[in-house]
């Protein structure tokens, strides 16, 4: 973080080859479902890869993956944004009030427009006034539960089967379904075959009764990666998070493209708070529940990048979904970690760092054994793993993460060095 | 010794009576927009602080905010964001009341008792803070993240632990779970104060022991000097000498130290017992309140007595008809106007800086090189 100390940093070396192709992270993929299938056959925990679990995992991860998108945009233009958390609340807030009355899509629509106006503040004090990054997100994380609760009391109240910190139910959006695809593939998911299954497993939760908020997210995060990637504005805003400066020495307005990628930050950040608010019936107080964390957990998990945020709340939303489905599947995850913690132990000692490679050894090796000498995980711990991933990630890999250069600093015009 | 002009006191004063007035204002609004007099919330406000009961509940409430700000100034000082001040906190407050009220530490003398609960407290906390230093100094990964993630998991290894098969038990008449209460041997009796149902807790020499501590720290002695120096300009201190490495590792840890104890004078002094419905959140709250009282020993306990008084006062509001949450509204403004007031007021001094600059080298000059 280049607003505090430079201590302990390391600078990523630069790229010693071109990104990883398609074909590769299909391979990775593919490896991965069969390092899955296998702990499935292993542990008998069939929820492992059963529709059921795909599907509450993509429920789950959709309002992750929205304040990690939210935490792109902002980072990508060199701004922290750690009140993701209150513009979240603000969100789930503006759907409960619209969504009761006018609907669920009116209520998305309300929530994003309240984190808006979060990101705004955000962006006023950061751009404008220059204040710390972190300080005025935390602000803005004491600020907006506070007025959520007020509003809630002021209009839930009163209004029928809503209360002083609920608001009245909200019906939930439209769900599609892929036509003939579903009963084909639950066919194939009971005969329990090593990998087919699992796969028709995974697939039939990727294509049965889908919300249509979800494939708006999916829309939206495939949407920002061209935005940012491929467009002028978004080389633009990207440049604004790596050299402002410089940006501002080619005409770039650096105050402009800040507020805009602040504001959008505020609108995503909203959107998956409307989202969590409208999928889960109504708005309730404390309903948020540190995932605007757990989403710029997924976005530094994902590297600053649309498919590795994308991939970081998938996984996180997926350790939920096993936490809600029994015992024995959130044992099998102490196995899954553990085999993940040895292919990084392997890939560390290829990369030239055997320390590190000792130390992921080590701690696979550790959960491995708790995973032999036990036959449960405590529900209360397993709410820990997202985080605890996160950890292990920016310990053990960090030398693959980069993060914005500039991100952090406050930025002021014609007063650059 | 530095000169206290005139002006300099008005500038530091304008900051965050201006954003008090700010945020005053603000809310007034609001209640005025949502159909409620802000004379009854102000009336019904002052009408409560009046009261010694509140009073001496709101220095209560004061004396963790006042511990948790000083906990996160001594990062502050050296530009290290402790924001898991509120999970070092919990976690230490949880095992140190669990080993306070352990059966075995009754035999033990009663000041013995404490002071073991007291660095009990210290350490879990230091040890929590230093798992982010660790990976800070060895890994360079952001002591921010790093924070916020530990908070998380403290907040589920203490659900976990707060467990009856663990260090925990069921409230009996309740479906509350805490830990086993401490026997009056553990605890630090409070102070009474005539008029008032409630006394004031006993560790209120704590907070001011570290409030001084603090002090003697940062203005006494070469580490608060160095802790000081680096985050003023950590190029600058590691060319004078300065391990920074080692400057980040302990202000960590001291930050978790003194994390560790916000929870006790509430867990000695009336609790006895860490439960469920143990406060959170204090950490974050000590991030506002080292912000409005800037870091300095006198302010935070200034702004530490104001969030307390706004806490132990909302209630009366609720009576009086206004939904209390106001007052979150208002702490929240607060903190963000602060925060800009002082920015501003810092634009202005470099500006007022510089004309007296332009003013006094424009005398020095004789009219001829002026014309030339």
């Amino acid at each position: 973080m280049s607003g505090g100390l430079a201590v302990g940093q390391q600078t990523a070396p630069a790229a010693r080859r071109s990104r990883l192709s398609p074909m590769t992270y299909a391979l990775i993929a593919l490896g991965a479902l069969l390092v899955l299938s296998a702990v499935r056959v292993i542990t008998g925990a069939g929820d492992l890869t059963s529709t059921g679990s795909v599907q509450a995992a993509l429920t789950a991860a959709v309002p992750i993956a929205m304040a990690a998108l939210a935490g792109l945009w902002a980072e990508r233009a060199g701004v922290i944004n750690i009140g993701l958390e209150g513009m979240m609340v603000l969100g789930t807030f503006g759907a409960g009030y619209a969504g009761y009355q006018w609907g669920p899509w009116a209520g998305v629509v309300f929530g994003l427009l309240l984190g808006v106006l979060g990101g705004l503040l955000h962006a006023v004090a950061t751009v404008t006034f220059g204040v710390d990054h972190i300080i005025s997100g935390v602000a803005i994380n004491l600020l907006a539960p506070g007025a959520a609760l007020f509003l809630s009391k002021q209009f839930f109240a009163d209004a029928a089967g809503g209360g002083q910190k609920q608001s009245p139910r909200i019906q939930d959006a439209e769900k599609v379904s892929v036509p003939g695809l579903p009963d084909l593939l639950g066919s194939i998911e009971d005969k329990r075959w090593f990998f087919v299954s699992d796969l028709a497993g995974i697939l039939r939760g990727l294509t049965t009764q889908v919300s249509l908020l979800t494939v708006l997210a999916a829309v939206l995060i495939a949407g920002s990666a061209f935005v940012l990637w491929k467009t002028p504005l978004g080389l633009r805003l990207r440049s604004c998070g790596e050299a402002p400066v410089a940006a501002e020495s080619l005409g770039v307005n650096v105050y402009k493209y800040k507020y805009l990628a602040v504001t959008a930050s505020g609108a995503f950040a909203g959107l998956g708070g409307a989202i969590l608010a409208v999928t889960s019936g109504q708005f309730r107080d404390g309903q948020t529940g540190g995932r605007g964390f757990i989403g710029l957990a997924a976005m530094i998990f994902g590297n600053w990048r649309p498919g590795g945020l994308a991939t970081g709340a998938g996984l996180f939303g997926y350790t939920d979904a096993l936490a809600l489905r029994g015992s024995l599947a959130v044992h099998a995850l102490l196995l899954l970690l553990a085999i993940a913690l040895v292919v990084v132990a392997v890939w560390q000692y290829r990369e030239g760092a055997p320390v590190l490679s000792a130390v992921s050894a080590a701690i696979g090796v550790l959960f491995a054994w708790w995973y032999f000498t036990s036959d449960g995980i405590p529900p209360e711990l397993v709410g820990a793993a997202p985080y605890v991933v996160t950890i292990l990630v920016l310990a053990l890999a960090s030398q693959r993460l980069r993060a914005p250069r500039a991100v952090g600093e406050v930025y002021r015009r014609g007063e650059g060095k | 010794m530095r000169t206290l002009s005139a002006r300099s006191v008005l500038l530091g004063l304008a900051a965050p009576l201006g954003a008090l007035l700010f945020a005053v204002l603000v809310c007034a609004l609001i209640l005025i927009v949502s159909g409620h007099s802000p004379v009854t919330a102000v009336d019904s406000l002052l009408t409560s602080a009046s009261r010694p009961r509140t009073t001496v509940n709101s220095i209560n409430s004061a004396i963790g905010y006042y511990l948790a700000a000083v906990a996160v100034a001594i990062g502050f000082r050296m530009k290290l964001f402790n924001i898991g001040v509120d999970g070092q906190y919990r976690l230490a407050a949880m095992l140190s009341a669990a080993l306070a009220g352990a059966a075995f530490m009754e035999s033990l003398p009663s000041f013995l008792r404490v002071t073991m609960t007291v660095v009990a407290a210290m350490l879990v906390g230091a040890v929590w803070a230093g798992i982010a230093a660790l990976l800070k100094v060895t890994r360079g990964v952001s002591e921010v993240i790093t924070t916020i993630m530990l908070n998380a998991i403290a907040t589920n290894l203490v659900a976990y632990l707060l467990n009856p098969d663990r260090l925990a038990e069921a409230v009996p008449g309740s479906n509350n779970i805490s830990t086993r209460p401490i026997t009056e041997g553990g605890q630090v009796p409070g102070i009474a104060i005539p008029g008032s149902t409630s006394a004031l807790f006993g560790l209120v020499f704590l907070a001011v022991a570290v409030g001084v501590g603090y002090w003697f720290l940062f203005g006494r002695t070469r580490l608060g000097f160095e802790i000081k120096a680096t985050g003023l300009s950590e190029s600058a201190a590691v060319a004078s000498g300065v391990s920074v490495k080692k400057m980040v590792l302990l202000s960590m840890l001291l930050s978790g130290a003194v994390a560790g104890l916000i929870g006790l004078p509430q867990l000695l002094g009336s609790s006895h017992s860490y439960a469920l419905d143990f406060p959170p959140g204090l950490g974050f709250i000590g991030i506002a309140v080292a912000l409005l009282g800037r870091n300095h020993p006198i302010g935070m306990a200034f702004a530490a007595l104001l969030w307390g008084f706004l806490d132990n006062s909302s209630t009366s509001l609720d009576i009086a008809g206004v939904p209390r949450e106001i007052v979150l509204i208002m702490q929240g403004v607060i903190v963000l106007s602060v925060v800009v007031a002082y920015e501003l007021v810092r634009r202005y001094r470099v500006r007022a800086e510089q004309r007296d600059v332009g003013r006094a080298l424009a005398i020095q000059k004789s009219p001829e090189e002026v014309s030339v």
